[in-house]
């Protein structure tokens, strides 16, 4: 026993831990000076957002602490059951839940509630880990493909029902494991084609966008004339793309919610609405944008302290990061994501056991998501998609959950030289 | 096959180091090499609230004021903050009725449910009082408080101007205005407007998101203090100039008085007046428009811009410049031959002096043809244009025909006609003394505005020179006042001093002598000069009425001008003159039976359409 505290405390990734405790820690001076007020200076008061996110803090250190002295299998042999739980949360919200801001997600105790969305994420990294994990499991089985999917879809519908499509959209970062388990590449290429395709379908005139895509058709087909690339493959394609693009018109007018269609042409540039959608864009663009090279210090950000900023210290609180510590802090927080992905990554793959592996991805794609939809949005390239910045943004359920994700994955990189 | 597998790794490596790439290049753009945000950031939390200086105030010559500020409240309400509002309550505080009430709400919540819009503006200090004692009942509702120009005396309103918000094209001319500005719209008020708005500060505030307050930007390093406006000391007489008001109040013409000695205007009417509280505040916009279509034309300040006929009072000028010119001595005769033109029935006067006093039409029309019908000493020839011509000059350097310069703004020149006028009149110049003789009596082509005869009238008590006629003594602080050095430089006739002694004992003559026209303008004590002028026009004939007095070492020069007051200049102008240099002079009036028939009086006849009312309309 004591021989095996001695090899956790050796073999625990401290760098990984000390990245996730900077970046909580610029996560809660952010939340206090995004919502700082001069008549309620002191940083421990347990009623404002900054003190309750303290609390949120020594919580999840406690769980943290709590998942790296339990045996690791815990978590393995316990995944499905997780999964089970939390699909169960997951439809009870539905039945049950409180709405805040349009989704239905929320189980709400008085001032403090609890998102089971964002548990569900870190349930299903450690479900998909254990069925990847299995004995004879191979990505070219359709069998394995199609359990995979399964277990993916079936939360990301659950939270699509909550009307939390930012969460949902979550859910497709799995594909990153899948690939890296055996998924073959065509499909990344497929599904970032079609997102290409989803794109230009909505900026050019689908008959013009359908002639070039013809086009493109006849030029692959020449090039590859040699190789006897057959022609009704060619052909095959391009139909598919052709529906495809006809489609996409019809799915978009129907399947989007207005709201989500604004944030989109604002986007694209088809819309101007500067008092409205495209209001939270522009304040948060200039938040960021007003920051300069050294930004204007910490605390005397005026955008986002005096409410210019929509969510300035939930889904926008990188504004506050832009705004106060400019593009040296905002290249600083960027580069410890980067920095903690590709560690994730590397700490994946020594991993011996495939569920840690696949866990290990798991956490990375799921961090990588949230970092690319979250950043992405407030700097003005991706839609408005309310997810929270792991670890920064204010949120009980947001960092407990990330933190649970992040030391499971820990815990069993700890344990990396066990016998599996 | 692991191996391969295991090379994805780099696969996803390079998508995740991709968009944090991307990322890192767009923040650059967005924070280092695009400033913009940084002035929309400002524009979003900054506000440059204007500190309004106080506007100088407006004395008369001894220290009584006529021009103050006064504190009014705005009643601002901030829509959002209105919480359990007694509406009734409030109404009546107001004096304003429910309905009333909805539609300002209504308004206020259209321009914002943040940011203060004003639901009643411009309350009184005494209104306020009640509204301040309750006003914790009513969250969302608070006071701002701003000056408004006030008048004590309520007089002198063509003098002293009002003050009005600048409109578009004044923001267009003049930057330093910004929209709700303040500035001087006429009189004193439009022509000091520099001297008296002083310079606005600035002070920058932080906002929220709902505008609202949030303390002030970098501890007020960039605010600036505002500076109050310099006070004038103007040279109006006030005692005076209520009384010469009181006497035109039933009337419509015109009163200027000048200290001859200075060129300082004591008095300055111009009547129907109004009171100029009338054009401040929430009054203002109805009180214009009644103003602006009175017939009577009160805004029109006739002593300025009315250009009249003169009549006989023009005749002591006609006289000063032939003698100058040598065209008549002292001594000429001229029989009164009413063939020439009509003539009230006198002795015929056998000297310059006797025909002033008598005020002989033939005399004036002999004497205006000498210096018409003069010898070109080019051409050898008598031509009318050369003696026009060089009548014009002389009667420029008595003042009329051109702008005198005082410190009022939009005076008229008044009209003295030259060859190019003629010219053009008579289609190819066929016209001579004949065709304009009228000129001689003050009649014909001729105008001239009121403050032309006042200052004419100080010239001869000057005998032969004025100092432009003004209304500004000092400018500046209490203790550190400052001459207006403007208005020092006598301008000289250039007509030797013993011709303007004839004038001055012509004058004394109509009102001390036989024979005189102006014999109600005598004053026991006090050596009163003064010349009547009757000048017809289309309508009922114009009282005129000039003088200066005491004849030696004269304290006051008055012209008088009774419009369409059938009569001549004897029969009202000069006795209300009389009792204007009599109050000046001896400071109180001591013809009460005199003093209250003029003050009652209300000679003038129903309003004919004259040329100036027109033109007064398109102004």
């Amino acid at each position: 026993m004591e021989r095996r505290e001695r090899g956790l405390l050796e073999n625990i990734d401290w760098t990984t831990i000390l990245t996730y405790l900077a970046l909580v820690f610029i996560g809660w001076i952010s939340i206090y000076s995004a919502v700082y007020d001069e008549a309620h200076k002191s940083i421990l008061d347990l009623d404002a957002r900054y003190g309750k996110q303290l609390i949120w803090i020594g919580v999840s250190l406690l769980i943290a602490l709590f998942i790296l002295v339990i045996d690791p299998k815990f978590f393995s042999q316990t995944s499905y059951l997780w999964y089970g739980i939390f699909i169960v949360m997951l439809l009870a919200v539905l039945a049950v839940g409180s709405e805040t801001k349009g989704a239905k997600s929320w189980f709400g105790v008085g001032d403090f509630g609890i998102q089971p969305s964002e548990f569900a994420k870190a349930t299903t990294a450690l479900a998909l880990a254990k069925i990847l994990s299995g004995i004879d499991v191979d990505m070219k089985n359709l069998r394995t493909k199609f359990a995979a999917i399964t277990i993916v879809a079936i939360p990301m519908l659950l939270v699509l029902l909550q009307n939390d499509t930012g969460s949902a959209l979550v859910f497709f970062v799995f594909v990153l494991v899948l690939f890296r388990e055996g998924l073959s590449l065509s499909v990344l290429i497929f599904g970032a084609a079609m997102a290409i395709l989803f794109v230009l379908s909505l900026v050019i005139n689908p008959y013009v966008l359908i002639g070039i895509l013809f086009v493109i058709t006849i030029i692959i087909w020449r090039l590859n004339r040699k190789r006897k690339l057959s022609i009704w493959l060619c052909l095959g394609l391009f139909v598919f793309a052709a529906g495809v693009v006809l489609s996409v018109e019809y799915v978009y007018d129907n399947a989007l919610e207005s709201h989500q269609k604004d944030r989109i042409e604002v986007l694209l540039g088809q819309k101007s609405d500067p008092k409205g959608v495209e209001y939270n864009v522009n304040q948060s663009k200039i938040a960021i944008g007003s920051g300069g090279f050294f930004g204007k210090g910490f605390l005397k950000g005026t955008q986002t302290k005096y409410n210019f900023v929509p969510e300035q210290d939930t889904d926008f609180i990188f504004c506050t990061i832009g705004e106060e510590w400019g593009f040296v802090g905002s290249v600083f927080v960027i580069g410890l994501y980067l920095y903690l992905m590709v560690r994730l990554i590397k700490m994946a793959e020594r991993q011996r056991s495939k569920f840690s592996r696949v866990y290990g991805y798991c956490v990375t794609s799921i961090l990588f998501a949230h970092f690319t939809i979250n950043i992405g949005m407030t700097i003005g390239l991706l839609p408005v998609i309310g997810i929270p910045l792991p670890f920064i943004s204010y949120g009980g359920s947001s960092l407990m959950a990330f933190t649970l994700l992040l030391f499971i994955f820990v815990r069993q990189d700890a344990s990396r030289m066990d016998l599996v | 096959m692991k191996n391969t597998l295991s090379s994805r790794r780099f696969i996803i490596m390079g998508i995740i180091i991709t968009v944090g790439i991307i990322y890192i290049i767009r923040l650059l753009f967005l924070q280092v090499f695009d400033d913009s945000y940084a002035q929309l950031a400002n524009r979003n939390a900054l506000r440059f609230v204007t500190q309004y200086p106080a506007r100088g105030l407006i004395y008369d010559r001894k220290g009584e004021l006529l021009v103050y500020n006064e504190l009014v409240y705005d009643l601002m309400v901030i829509p959002r903050q209105v919480k359990n509002l007694d509406t009734a309550l409030l109404c009546e505080l107001v004096g304003i009725d429910k309905e009333q009430f909805l539609t300002r709400m209504k308004k206020a919540v259209t321009y914002s449910s943040y940011a203060p819009s004003s639901f009643e503006k411009q309350i009184s200090k005494e209104d306020f009082g009640p509204i301040q004692e309750k006003l914790y009942m009513f969250p969302g509702f608070y006071a701002q408080s701003r000056t408004l120009r006030y008048y004590p005396h309520a007089v002198a309103s063509h003098v002293l101007g009002y003050v009005g918000e600048v409109n578009e094209n004044m923001i267009k001319k003049n930057p330093y205005y910004k929209k709700g500005d303040y500035i001087g719209m006429s009189g004193m008020e439009k022509y000091y407007e520099e001297i008296l708005r002083g310079t606005k500060g600035s002070k920058i505030t932080l906002v929220d998101v709902h505008n609202r307050e949030k303390g002030s930007f970098q501890n007020g390093k960039y605010d600036t203090a505002s500076i109050a406006g310099s006070n004038l000391y103007s040279s109006i007489d006030l005692q005076l100039q209520l009384y010469a008001e009181k006497l035109m109040a039933n009337k419509r013409g015109s009163i200027v008085a000048i200290e001859p000695s200075t060129g300082e205007i004591l008095c300055f009417v111009s009547a129907p007046f109004y009171d100029p509280n009338m054009l401040v505040g929430r009054v203002r916009g109805n009180n214009y428009m009644k103003l602006l279509h009175d017939i009577s034309k009160p805004l029109f300040n006739r002593a300025l811009m009315a250009e009249y006929p003169p009549g006989s009072i023009f005749k002591v000028a006609q006289a000063m410049i032939a003698l100058d010119m040598g065209v008549i001595y002292p001594d000429t005769g001229f029989p009164c031959d009413k063939s020439l033109v009509g003539c009230h029935n006198h002795p015929s006067a056998s000297n310059v002096r006797d025909a002033i006093k008598m005020s002989c039409n033939p005399y004036f029309y002999r004497v205006y043809q000498k210096i018409i019908q003069q010898k070109d000493p080019t051409t050898q020839k008598v031509e009318s244009k050369y003696g026009l011509s060089i009548w014009d000059e002389a009667m420029y350097k008595l003042g009329f025909g051109k702008r005198l310069g005082i410190d009022l703004p939009d005076s008229k020149s008044g009209f003295i006609p030259d060859t190019s006028f003629y010219n053009r009149y008579y289609k190819g110049g066929g016209w001579n003394f004949f065709t304009i003789y009228s000129n001689s009596i003050g009649q014909g082509e001729v105008g001239v505005i009121p403050l032309q005869m006042a200052n004419f009238a100080a010239i001869v008590a000057n005998r032969g020179w004025y100092i432009t006629p003004h209304l500004v003594r000092y400018y500046g602080d209490e203790n550190l006042k400052k001459r207006n050095t403007q208005y020092v430089k006598k301008n000289f006739s250039m007509i030797p001093q013993s011709y303007w002694n004839l004038a001055v004992e012509g004058m004394w003559g109509v009102v001390h002598e036989g024979g005189g026209t102006a014999r109600r303008a005598m004053i026991e004590d006090i050596a009163v000069c003064g010349k009547t002028g009757t000048a017809q026009n289309v309508g009922a004939d114009h009282s005129v009425f000039i003088c200066f007095a005491p004849k030696d070492n004269p304290k006051i020069a008055i012209s008088v001008y009774v419009e369409n007051a059938a009569g001549g200049g004897g029969t009202w102008a000069a006795p209300i003159a009389s009792l204007l240099v009599e109050k000046y002079i001896r400071g109180e009036v001591l013809r009460k039976e005199m003093e209250e028939t003029y003050i009652n009086a209300a000679p003038c006849q129903s309003l004919p359409l004259r040329r100036y009312v027109q033109k007064s309309e398109s102004d």
